[in-house]
């Protein structure tokens, strides 16, 4: 797909507003659009962590490998949202496995290419990881709200 | 205005008890002043005279003859138009009966009360409680009855107590509207006797049966004085300047933590405060589980399950309980029914074990009233 | 079919007494949440939607219990319990044709007339849901009159669902558009994993034109309260239904207070800008 089309495709993505064209641009070097069937996994824990996903349509399902239990889906993520930030952070590995739950639709961009150019060019840098850390503190918020586990059996409404 | 003596007094009690009613009125037991059921004046505590102070209370006799010297002990009317514990309804199942039988219900009967040496803090107080309990969407049935029932005896204070502050609170010590008599404790010509107002028919009524006069000039103002002196000489004070605004703003004030530290939580003020209403319910069956009654009893916000709710307790501090019985009893309370709930007895300064004083706490919120600077510092 | 007599016999006359009524059935919905079917016979007594009953276990006590049932229908009513302390324990334990006692309709309602012409956006969490079935349906009744009803529904996890069935009807019979999550989940679940305000993620609500009705824990309201504020939706267009510890549920036992109101007949369903500044408040 032509580097243009991409930079269409990343536009209707949330993670890049108010991104300039010109980041765009950088950003669309390192991207290509990708499918994964129902049931595929998109990350494995403990891999390499080279890529960030763009999620466009579908679902995919954090989850972690427990061995006395199987595998605990802790979260999904859906379209407009994102997929991994290890691929910046070293030692760069996944924390955790990603399946996709349906079928998903994703721009994915290169781990290695988009860190290139973060410290190549420290103002683009500085644009993702603004966008990052936000994605993050979501993420943080979210996870300990689950953590509170407001709904157990000790809560209620009206009881 | 009229003026009775001795004679006159004890004719009205006589009077009461012989239309029904089961005389109340102060006595001395086990070194407080009581209400209880009284046969006649010579059952009130002549000559007692009361000392109190923040956590203290005595009882001495002087020489005096004074019907009225002391103030308020630790019971107050609410004892009996919103008794302690009372039975709501009992169950009887039947077996192996179909269908329902909605028998028609006994009432138990209901006593007629003749409230003797009502002060003014106090008929405030129960005003304040018929509008939590008749006034105020539902109805307490048992509540309403009793009250409609009451024949109150006010008397006006011409002695203030320690901790009485009435004064700030707009409630006496003269009393207001509410009485179907009040009568005034003076010494005239060496005697005692007593300047009697109607507030009432049923007061009137009442008078008409006795030997009286007109009050004479100087007997109505000796007994303005008397209650002016009264006015003049209060234990406490308590600046309801803005109150409302002043505990809806300092929730988060230090007197809540310096309070919490002392306070036991024990619930002696809500027991004693006459306008406190909280209550709860109790289930018991007998051993075949055929027959089940349901009660109220008195409850108070300073327990610890009070507040408890099957995904945990909203308040579980001291220091929470406190504040909302206060923030209630002289903020809230103003929203929900349009007046104060303190009547400025005092009663809740008396009977704390530790001394806690409504009037000071309010003073240390005045005190340091300017805003907390907001904890600094994340914890992330 | 076995059922017995009870026979109550008031010392007065007082609202505090209930009136006995018979239980139609009970259905599990979870393996400690019930739904419990009564037959009010002929004393029906309407409700509105949010509203709730004392619900009387004689000898053992009484609960508090959103009524969860259509108010079109009030010859049975239904109230979803969880199953958490003795009486709900007790009334779990019920069978068809068992009496119990009932007061009420208590408290304040989800208001539906504020939401015609507008789009409706529902926030529950938990048991949360129960107390907004019944405006669902109202709403059902009167489809056309409101625009989109969006239902954001959050539950511990994938057997922890209420009304599932229910759910798919109503997306697919009156247009709801319903989006589940849980806090967490297992191989088998599809759907979404994560906090119900993440859900807001995947539907733009018209902000201005939207009312919104929040139920559930109040950590999960609070949190739900904030994302609606961050999207736009007016404070005077959200609701929520609040919760205390209740014994008499008609303003005498002064149990329920939240600042100065009395949930049981103040609320417990309140309009946002009435409580904001008391939720803000820590033990109250």
């Amino acid at each position: 797909m032509q580097t243009e089309d991409l930079g269409q495709l990343l536009r209707q993505h949330p993670f890049v507003a108010d991104l300039s064209d010109q980041h765009l641009h950088v950003l669309a070097g390192c991207a290509s659009n990708v499918r994964y069937a129902e049931g595929s996994y998109l990350i494995h824990e403990g891999e390499v962590a080279d890529k960030f996903i763009l999620l466009r349509s579908g679902r995919v399902a954090l989850e972690i490998d427990m061995n006395e239990r199987g595998s605990l889906r802790i979260q999904t993520a859906g379209p407009g949202e994102v997929l991994g930030w290890s691929w910046l952070i070293s030692p760069f590995r996944w924390h955790f496995n990603g399946c996709a739950v349906t079928d998903v639709r994703a721009i994915a961009l290169d781990g290695k290419c988009l860190r290139t150019k973060c410290e190549n060019d420290h103002d683009f840098g500085y644009e993702m990881l603004k966008r990052l850390s936000h994605v993050m503190e979501r993420r943080l918020e979210a996870t300990r709200l689950q953590l509170l586990d407001v709904y157990g059996s000790n809560s209620g409404v009206h009881t | 205005m009229y003026i009775i003596d001795e004679e006159g007094f004890h004719s009205i009690l006589r009077i009461l008890r012989e239309l029904g009613y089961t005389t109340i009125g102060p006595k001395v037991h086990n070194g407080a002043i009581v209400y209880d059921e009284i046969a006649g004046i010579n059952d009130l505590p002549r000559g007692w005279i009361d000392e109190q102070g923040p956590g203290s209370y005595s009882l001495n006799q002087n020489d005096g003859q004074s019907m009225f010297g002391y103030v308020v002990g630790p019971h107050s009317w609410k004892k009996f138009l919103f008794p302690p514990r009372k039975q709501l309804f009992s169950v009887t199942r039947h077996q192996p009966d179909f269908g329902f039988s909605d028998s028609p219900d006994p009432v138990a009967p209901v006593p007629k009360y003749a409230f003797v040496g009502v002060r003014a803090c106090e008929l405030q107080a129960i005003a304040i409680q018929d509008r939590v309990f008749c006034s105020n969407g539902f109805i307490d049935s048992t509540y309403s009855s009793l009250r409609s029932d009451a024949f109150i005896l006010a008397v006006n204070c011409t002695r203030a107590g320690g901790n009485c502050f009435c004064v700030s609170m707009n409630t006496g010590p003269k009393v207001g509207a509410g009485f179907d008599i009040a009568l005034t404790e003076i010494t005239a010509d060496g005697e005692f006797r007593f300047v009697l107002e109607v507030g009432s028919k049923k007061g009137e009524t009442i008078l008409g049966q006795i030997p009286h006069n007109p009050a004479r000039a100087e007997d109505v103002a000796r007994a303005e004085a008397a209650v002016r002196s009264a006015a003049e000489h209060m234990g406490k004070a308590l600046d309801t300047t803005n109150i409302k605004q002043l505990l809806y703003d300092n929730s988060e004030h230090p007197v809540w933590d310096d309070v919490a530290k002392r306070c036991l939580s024990c619930a002696n003020c809500t027991m004693v405060c006459p306008t406190c209403f909280c209550s709860t319910v109790e289930d018991t069956t007998d051993l075949t589980g055929d027959h089940a009654e349901r009660s109220r009893r008195w409850d108070s916000c300073f327990t610890v399950d009070f507040a408890k709710v099957a995904g945990g307790n909203f308040r579980s501090s001291t220091k929470s309980r406190y504040r909302q019985w206060m923030t209630h009893k002289l903020a809230s309370w103003i929203d929900q029914f349009g007046t104060s709930g303190c009547v400025g007895c005092g009663r809740c300064i008396t009977w704390c074990p530790v001394g806690i004083d409504i009037t000071e706490e309010v003073r240390a919120i005045r005190g340091k009233s300017e805003h907390l600077p907001v904890q600094s510092g994340s914890s992330e | 079919m076995e059922s017995r007599t009870a026979e109550i016999q008031r010392t007065v006359v007082d609202p505090m007494v209930p009136r006995p009524v018979s239980i139609r059935k009970i259905i599990w919905e979870t393996d400690d949440t019930f739904t419990i079917f009564l037959d009010l016979d002929g004393t029906v007594a309407s409700f509105k939607p949010g509203q709730f009953n004392m619900v009387f276990v004689p000898g053992v006590g009484e609960s508090a219990i959103s009524i969860s049932s259509d108010p079109l229908k009030p010859r049975t009513i239904a109230h979803t319990i969880h199953r958490v302390g003795i009486v709900t324990t007790a009334l779990a334990q019920k069978k068809r044709g068992d009496i119990v006692g009932v007061r009420g309709p208590y408290g304040s309602s989800w208001p539906v007339e504020v939401a015609r012409s507008k789009d409706v956006c529902i926030v529950v969490g938990g048991i949360g849901l129960a107390p907004l079935r019944p405006l669902l349906f109202s709403l059902f009744h009167r489809r056309a009159e409101f625009g989109r009803i969006v239902l954001l529904y959050g539950a511990r996890s994938p057997l922890d669902l209420l009304y599932r069935v229910e759910l798919e009807e109503w997306a697919d019979r009156y247009s709801v558009e319903v989006l589940v999550t849980v806090d967490r989940g297992d191989s088998s679940w599809k759907g979404h994993i994560g906090v119900v305000t993440n859900l807001f993620t995947y539907v733009k609500l018209d902000a201005r034109d939207t009312i919104a009705y929040v139920c559930g824990p109040e950590t999960m309201m609070k949190f739900t309260l904030d994302e609606l504020d961050r999207r736009g939706v007016p404070a005077e267009q959200t609701y929520l239904s609040m919760e205390r510890n209740m014994k008499c549920a008609v303003g005498f036992c002064g149990h329920c207070q939240y600042g100065p109101y009395f949930i049981c007949k103040d609320g417990p369903v309140f309009v946002l800008p009435q409580v904001r500044h008391l939720l803000e408040k820590k033990e109250l």
